[in-house]
Order: structure tokens, then sequence, then C-alpha cells
């Protein structure tokens, strides 16, 4: 159903190669360079070979084609499904695409059919229309590069404004919300869309980018002892990250783990969620961070 | 002895090798040489092969350990979606597919298949030793691609007819696929459609994003088919406890996907046991549509009312259809200007209320069929938990016991006279 050659890194290297030659570019080593680009790490051995040697009869020797046209193909039906399916989310006011070619599609899947269970209920208002309005403003701006000024709400219910250079739009599935990563203005950086109020694009102005400060990564070893299935848990749990694991022995491993700086309270919270099956073994920081909750922990005198 | 491709005829075997280099990491090669030596070296091999500059090599004691780092942040598309695009092919394969949509290039293009197969002829004559496709291999084909929903047929008198299916005009969908390939279920099939686009400049990036879930892509696709269809499903079940793979006759009813531990489940009645219970679908495979079922809508809206009661994705409910409740409460102390973990209580909670006692004192109380799932959630609140009160005491025990525990481990327990 998915996995099928149609969808194949090859197929899609050789439809362009074939594209190249039809509009005249035979020299190998572009057509090398399309391997490259569309397929993998060791395909230049077989792809380009294969078609040079007529075992895919699509390239004769002489470097031309019997194809007449452009490679093309429709989109098959599961294409098509996963389309409607999509456009069935909340989320897809944000693009401000109608899928009115896709009426008689039935969806590959719908609301009802999952649920991302765990994700926090503060999420983003994405059918709002001033929420929308802005987002879109914000991804305008980014393609265009143009620098935007902003007014958000900060957590005393102050307004500030700023002017800033777009980077990115960051989501985080777990919060649900976008984050407007941004350079230019000390108050930037990272700013919730929710929190901003308002926003145009500066056309014009004097407004000087600066290059995006660099995160700070910060890396933390953690210790986990293999009961009620912690090694599997803890290793999923942390797969997003930059990490690496070894054993120690049959019951225990260590896992480093690369994080961002401003994410450590986050950190530390989830290590915590591990109880003693994950232990901080280092930076001593890091470890006090989680000696000092457990201290005022203790202090509470749970019985 | 076959040679070494970068290829893959059956995606299960990379499905469990590339989790074992992402998620562990830290096994040597004689570990997975269970049933053939070349068998590892050609998997890690091809991996890397698609990975590349993720793959990482660590010298133990042991022997080389391969594993897989990918900060998901950074990486914007998912890795893992070159495996799925790594399927095998014949040398009659790739010529037919290229050939059959160039004599089918437009819908306005109607052709018999006599008419098809003259057509390929003469796009080979021009080789060498040109390839022969008899009618079957050219019939077979056309069904393929019928299926898929990319060639329509049609009898015209006795003869059946062939043309490409009409294009789908789509206005221009690239942030949509750079959003969707990441955060959609089955997301790969966004990422086919970004292959076909060109310039693909991207403007979003993930926090908090679990990648492992692409190589489900498969059995979740089947998954959700057999849902929209209300059909019975027949599963290969791994689980942790038993070494070979048991085989589920079940009624898929909704898939639950977790954002903080990266695993996805399917919640399925098993009649044979008369309950709705949770597989992991990485645990899942051989995923076989069968007949339709007259009980889906009854169950899911069973399912529904069940959700209100579920932490995480345990439905504990007997043969006899009797749910078992758990109580949990607990207390937290607020400090000035900590208004933001009441917040984290209110938007943390998945079901259950939140108290305010005092300016100082907020409770949770929920019932949940199984209160063991919320013990990780609870642990976050460390260092402001005053009290705690489960019904099931076993868990309520345990959990007091993981935080004398943890004093012990820090060095902060209370030494005994």
């Amino acid at each position: 159903m998915i996995f099928n050659e149609i969808y194949s890194a090859y197929y899609n290297a050789v439809a362009k190669i074939i594209a190249q030659i039809i509009s005249g570019e035979t020299d190998e080593k572009e057509l090398n360079q399309i391997v490259c680009d569309y397929a993998f790490g060791e395909s230049m051995l077989t792809v380009l070979p294969s078609l040079k040697n007529e075992k895919w009869q699509l390239v004769r020797a002489d470097m031309t084609t019997p194809i007449k046209h452009k490679p093309t193909m429709p989109l098959t039906l599961i294409q098509k499904q996963w389309l409607k399916a999509i456009s069935l989310d909340p989320r897809i006011k944000l693009f401000g695409i109608n899928f009115d070619n896709l009426n008689d599609v039935e969806p590959l899947f719908t609301q009802d059919d999952y649920v991302i269970y765990d994700k926090y209920g503060d999420g983003d208002p994405f059918e709002d229309e001033g929420y929308i309005e802005r987002f879109k403003i914000i991804l305008s701006a980014l393609k265009e590069k143009q620098p935007i000024k902003i007014k958000t709400v900060n957590r005393k219910g102050n307004i500030i404004s700023m002017t800033v250079m777009p980077r990115r739009l960051e989501y985080s599935e777990k919060d649900d919300k976008f984050r407007l990563i941004s350079s230019g203005c000390r108050y930037g950086g990272t700013v919730n869309l929710a929190r901003i109020v308002s926003c145009e694009k500066c056309y014009g102005g004097s407004f000087t980018p600066k290059n995006p400060t660099a995160t700070v990564k910060k890396s933390v070893t953690l210790r986990i002892r293999d009961d009620r299935n912690a090694l599997e848990r803890c290793l999923l749990h942390f797969a997003h990250f930059e990490k690496r694991a070894e054993r120690v022995d049959n019951k225990h491993y260590l896992v480093h783990i690369k994080y961002d700086k401003y994410d450590e309270t986050e950190m530390v919270i989830r290590i915590l969620s591990f109880g003693p099956l994950v232990e901080v073994i280092e930076p001593n920081d890091f470890r006090n961070l989680i000696i000092e909750r457990l201290q005022r922990q203790k202090s509470c005198e749970l019985k | 002895m076959s040679s070494y491709s970068e290829l893959i005829k059956n995606f299960e075997k990379i499905r469990s090798y590339m989790r074992e280099f992402y998620v562990y990491g830290f096994k040597s090669r004689e570990e997975y040489d269970k049933k053939s030596a070349r068998s590892y070296d050609d998997e890690r091999r091809r991996i890397e092969s698609w990975l590349g500059d993720h793959m990482s090599f660590v010298r133990t004691p042991e022997g080389k350990n391969v594993f897989i780092s990918i900060d998901s942040r950074i990486s914007g598309h998912n890795p893992f979606y070159k495996a799925l695009k790594s399927k095998s092919f014949t040398d009659g394969d790739i010529t037919l597919h290229f050939i059959l949509f160039d004599i089918l290039h437009s819908p306005d293009v109607v052709l018999s298949l006599p008419d098809i197969l003259k057509e390929i002829d003469e796009y080979l004559s021009g080789f060498e030793s040109p390839m022969m496709f008899d009618e079957s291999t050219v019939r077979k084909k056309l069904k393929e691609y019928i299926e898929q929903g990319i060639i329509t047929s049609e009898k015209v008198g006795r003869k059946m007819m062939y043309r490409r299916a009409e294009d789908t005009r789509l206005p221009n969908i690239t942030d949509i696929l750079n959003f969707y390939s990441e955060v959609a279920p089955c997301g790969v099939i966004g990422s086919f459609l970004l292959d076909k686009e060109d310039g693909k400049t991207d403007y979003f990036s993930f926090k908090h994003h679990y990648i492992t879930s692409a190589m489900d892509s498969g059995v979740l696709a089947m998954l959700f088919c057999a849902m929209r269809e209300k059909r019975i499903v027949t599963v290969s079940n791994t689980s942790r406890k038993a070494d070979e793979p048991r085989k589920a006759r079940i009624i898929p009813l909704r898939i639950f996907i977790s954002v903080q531990n990266g695993r996805q489940y399917l919640l399925a009645y098993q009649p044979e046991f008369n309950v709705i219970k949770s597989f992991r679908i990485d645990y899942l495979s051989n995923v076989k549509i069968e007949e339709p079922t007259p009980r889906f809508d009854e169950l899911r809206a069973e399912l529904d009312k069940m959700q209100s009661k579920m932490w995480g994705v345990t439905a504990k409910k007997n043969r006899y259809g009797e749910g078992r409740m758990e109580h949990v409460d607990f207390t937290v102390k607020i400090g000035n200007s900590e208004e933001h973990i009441v917040r984290r209580l209110e938007r943390e909670k998945r079901v259950g209320q939140v108290k305010k006692i005092d300016d100082h004192t907020y409770r949770f109380t929920a019932d949940v069929y199984d209160t063991s799932e919320m013990i990780p959630w609870i642990r976050t609140f460390i260092c402001r938990i005053t009290e705690l009160n489960f019904s099931n005491r076993t868990v309520e025990n345990q959990f007091k016991r993981d935080i004398e525990k943890m004093y012990r481990m820090y060095g902060i327990a209370e030494v005994e006279k």
C-alpha cells in the first residue's frame, strides 16, 4: 500500500534524469548529481550504470531516450485520501487552501479515527480569524525575508512591541502551539504565536537583520536501571534528542543527551517523571537541580 | 548468492533494525547475529546508505556499536521516510513504468492492451537487446496501477481500454506538505508528494517531535483503511513477554498517539476475550483486512464513553464488560508567583478536576481505569506534593517507596540511627 516502488527514491531519480535528457542535458556529472540529490548514498553505483548498460531500457547508449514527455504520474488513491484527511484538520485553515477537487474522495482517516491523547489542553486557537491572519503574515514574511513588527502580550499582561526578522515557525506537537523563532530584537528570539496580538510586515525600513543567536547546547548523563521496562520507556521518551546510549551491565545503562539550555526546567521535570529508575549522573549542576527539588519535596512531609 | 542492494523487498526486517539502532544503539554486531551474520552487515550498510550523517559508531570492549542519533528539532524532515522509499523492483518494472506513463501521457489517450503492447515494442526497438513484455505481464502491471488509482479502465464493446487517471488539480500546497508530512498520521505520504515538488524551501521546524512512527506507516494506513470500511483485521502481535508473534483477530476502533513518549497504540476490540484493549503499533505486523463487522459503531461508541476514564491507553474492563475504577487525588502547594503551576495542572490534566483549596494549595482529583498510568505525571510535581491518596494502595505505596529511593539515590535520605 505505502511501501511501493512507485514512491521510491530510484523512480524519482530516474524521472528527473529522463526529464533532464529530454531537455537536452546529458552531462554525466549532472545526471549523477541528480542521483545524489534524489536517491541514497550508494545509488550512484546502480542508477546511472543500470540506465547506461540498458538494464533499465529507458536511456539508449547514445544518451537519448525513447521517452517523449517529461515523466509525470497522477496522484495515487492513497495520496488523495491522505490529502483529503488533512483537509479535515482544524489547522488547515492556517494555509487558506481549498481542497474542492477532492470532494469525491474518501479520507484516509478522520478526526474520529485517532486521538493525540497526551497533548496539552491549551493549544493555539487555530480557527481564530485573527490568529490565522497573523500566521499568514508571518509565513509570508518568512518567504520574503521581510522583518515584521509585532506586538505581544507578556505574562504580566503588558503589551510589548518589537521588530524582528522571522527565521522559522516551530510547532510543538506536545504543546499544540506554534512559536515564532526570530532574531534582531533582545526581547524576541522565541515568541508564542498565540501571544502575538498584532503583526505587520516592515517594508523599506532601516532594520538590519542580525544573525540568529545560536542555541546553547548542554548535555546530561543519565543512569537507567532497567526495571519496569524503564530502558525502553526512557530511550523512546528521549528519542527526539541527539543522544547516545551505552550498557554498563545487564541491568544498568548510561544515556548521554544533548538539549537546549532554554529547556532545562522541562528536562528536569521529564527526568523526574521516571522516578528512581533514572538517575542524573552528571553534570553536577543538573544533578543539584534534582536534589533541590527532592529536598523541597522532603520538606512537604508527604506521609 | 545474491549481491547486495540498497533496496529491499520486505520492510519488516529493516523496521526492527532501524528501531534498534535509533532507540537503543548500544548493541554490538554479535547481538544481532541470531539468524545470519551477513544479514546484519547488509542491513547496517543499507541504513547507512539511507541515513548517512545520522549514523554513528562507537567502539566498546564488546565490539563496534552502531547507533542513529537525530535531533529532530533540527532535521526538518523525518529522515526515516527514506526507508519507505527503498522498495526493490525488477528491471522490467521500472522500464515498463516509465514507458506506460509515456504512452498514456494524457487522460485523452485511450488504448487497448494490444495497442499498448505494440507501442511498448516500438519504444524498445532502439535498444541492443530489447526487453520482451508479454501480454500477461503488462495486464498485471496495469491492474496494479488501477488499484493504485493512477490508471483507469473501461470496457468499450468487448475491448478493455486503458487511460491515465485524471490529474488532480491542486493549488500550491508545498507549505501544507512541509507541515503535515511531519505532524499528520502517515506523514510519509506527504513526503512522497513533496518528492515531486521542486524547490522544497521549508519554513517549519518541530519540537518534541517523535519520528519513529514513520516506520509504522504501512501498518497504520492498513488500520485506517479497516476502520473506514468497518472491518475486522488479523495481525501479528509481538509481545515483550513472548518470543514469537501471536496472531490476533481484532476490530480496530481508534489510534491513540502519544506526543510525550513517542508511542502509538491501536485500541481494538478482541472478540476472543470480549475486551477493548490497546496494542502497540510498533509491535504489530502482517495486517490483513478481513470481512466487515456490524459491531463497529457500537464498539466505537463504547470506547468514546471509556475515554473520559482513561489517562493513557488502558481501558480496563473484564470479560463481562464491567469496568473497575480507581480514584486518585493529590495536593500541591503553590508559592507566591507560582501561578504557572496551576496553569500546568489545568493544561496537562487529561481527565479529572483541579480545585483551589486556598491561595497556596490546589488539589487534583480523578477517577480512571488505571491510576498507575498517572504516576509519571504526578512525579513531575515532586517538590510540592503535600498529600496523596490512591484507592489502589499498591500504586500509592510504590509511589511513596520510589520517592524514598530517590532520596537515598541522591544522598538526602535520613540517616538511620
